[in-house]
């Protein structure tokens, strides 16, 4: 990812920043201009629960470049509060550990970086609820 | 020293990672005898002083109940920069929602770069310049492999909202005392991966004369006796050293031991005193009094004196103790630290 666009994605990624129809309250992740349920282009920003349960995983053992040094790692589908469905690495938790309805809370950890000079990319990862 | 308006602690927040290293896989691999702690904790891969500063910074505001944009000051002390030049403070600042009408940086005065930022907060509030202040203190501290650090040096950090004194404030400070001197105990050039120290350098002249001269103007200053405090908190570089300082002070084991946590979280350097701070607010009762002293290598020792208020019943138990932290854990064996700490070269 480029600077630029990392840096316009910060503050989103950073606090979990999704948007709400005001026609029908769906509420999605990343933002859109239109909403998938009825249509309407009146959304606007919310911030998104930070708990959730997972409805679908992965563990992926051949992960894309830039991403080895993480692997193996938990990709899952994660329905939060608000009943906004995020995609999300799960951390702090064993691959044979996770489960579908597992508990989950948000958390803030490097996401990818660009080698040793470059820029660190960080943002929200889920884990199992601490308390 | 002491503030103009009395200044208080709004709220705290702890996080320690979740891999622990047992001492004796480090003894194991490299023969070294003796075990001055049982086990220390390890950022994971994808962990960093920022993300551990970034997850203390959280559950202070939670427990703060305020408003993020009210804070108008973030410092984090740590000397495990991610960015050699880019402030750890403006991440956590972005990640909190304090951004943009805050001033951040990063303080750095080895393992007392955290209590440094308490009283730079404290000035902040008093003076009336800003509502809140921040300060953290956060390491994923290194050791060299098979040096003496290594068996110590380990990953978390605190973080401490500081406001005026008032009802919601969960503890206020009387006052400050800072020893500082030219003392090259412990060092780390530019551009190396370790620190360096002088071996029993460490000890008399450098960690207990810095930590005594600050502690003893403090209680001068304030009028007061060991007797006068139901908890003390020292820096923990290992379990011995806190022990010993409290005993030449004057202080009762009864009074160090629920803030020493060095024996199962190792020495997290600036995070080190502000955890010990952390678990004994977890525990302590309105009126109770208490002591903190840091110790940063180069050398200096900053104390404070601490006093429990009513609010703290209310507000502490709304997140994670310092106790939950410690015991959520898993273990690893050295060649997964290794590969964790980046000692590996691939
Ligand atoms: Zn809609």
């Amino acid at each position: 990812m480029s600077v630029p666009r990392y840096w316009r994605e910060i503050k989103y990624r950073y606090r979990l920043l999704g948007c709400m129809c005001k026609e029908c309250g769906s509420v999605f992740f990343p933002r859109r201009h239109i909403c998938l349920k009825c249509g309407s282009r009146d959304l606007e920003e919310v911030k998104l629960s930070e708990r959730g349960r997972v409805v679908s995983y992965t563990v992926v053992r051949n992960p894309p470049k830039e991403y080895e040094k993480y692997a193996p790692y938990i990709v899952a589908l994660i329905e939060l509060g608000d009943g906004a469905r995020i995609l999300s690495q799960v951390v702090d938790c064993e691959p044979e550990e996770v489960h579908l309805g597992m508990e989950v809370e948000a958390t803030f950890r490097r996401v990818r970086e660009d080698g040793p000079s470059g820029i660190i990319e960080y943002g929200y990862k889920f884990r199992p609820v601490i308390s | 020293m002491k503030t103009a308006k009395t200044v208080g602690i709004v709220g705290y927040g702890a996080y320690i990672p979740r891999n622990r290293l047992k001492v004796s896989e480090i003894s194991h691999v490299w023969g070294g005898g003796g075990a001055p702690i049982q086990e220390k904790a390890v950022a994971d891969i994808d962990e960093d002083a920022v993300t551990i500063a970034v997850e203390a910074a959280r559950y202070a505001v939670k427990r703060a109940g305020i408003d993020p944009r009210e804070i108008g000051a973030i410092y984090v002390g740590t000397e495990s920069k991610p960015y050699a030049v880019k402030p750890c403070g403006t991440i956590v600042a972005e990640a909190i929602g304090a951004t943009p009408c805050v001033t951040a940086a990063d303080y750095e005065f080895a393992c007392k770069a955290g209590t440094e930022a308490f009283q730079t907060c404290m000035g902040l509030v008093s003076s009336g310049m800003v509502k809140y202040a921040m300060a953290i203190g956060a390491d994923t501290a290194q050791g060299r492999p098979a040096d003496a650090l290594e068996y110590t040096a380990a990953c978390g950090g605190a973080a401490f909202i500081f406001g005026l004194k008032n009802h919601r404030t969960l503890a206020y400070i009387e006052g400050s005392y800072s020893y500082t001197t030219d003392t090259p105990d412990f060092w780390r050039r530019s551009r190396e991966p370790y620190p360096r120290h002088g071996s029993r350098f460490t000890g008399t002249p450098a960690y207990f004369h810095h930590i005594v001269g600050a502690v003893k103007g403090l209680m001068g200053e304030l009028g007061y006796g060991p007797e006068d405090f139901d908890y003390a908190v020292f820096h923990q570089p290992n379990t011995k050293f806190p022990i010993k300082v409290a005993k030449m002070l004057g202080f009762p084991m009864d009074a160090i031991k629920p803030g020493l946590i060095v024996p199962f979280v190792g020495n997290t350097y600036a995070g080190s005193t502000l955890l010990g701070l952390a678990s004994v607010l977890d525990v302590a009762n309105p009126g109770d009094r208490i002591l903190v002293a840091s110790y940063g290598s180069g050398a200096g020792s900053d104390a404070f004196s601490l006093v429990v208020q009513d609010a703290i019943s209310n507000d502490r138990r709304l997140d994670p103790a310092v106790s939950i932290f410690i015991n959520r854990k898993r273990y690893i064996d050295y060649s997964l630290y290794a590969r964790l700490r980046g000692k590996i070269l691939t």
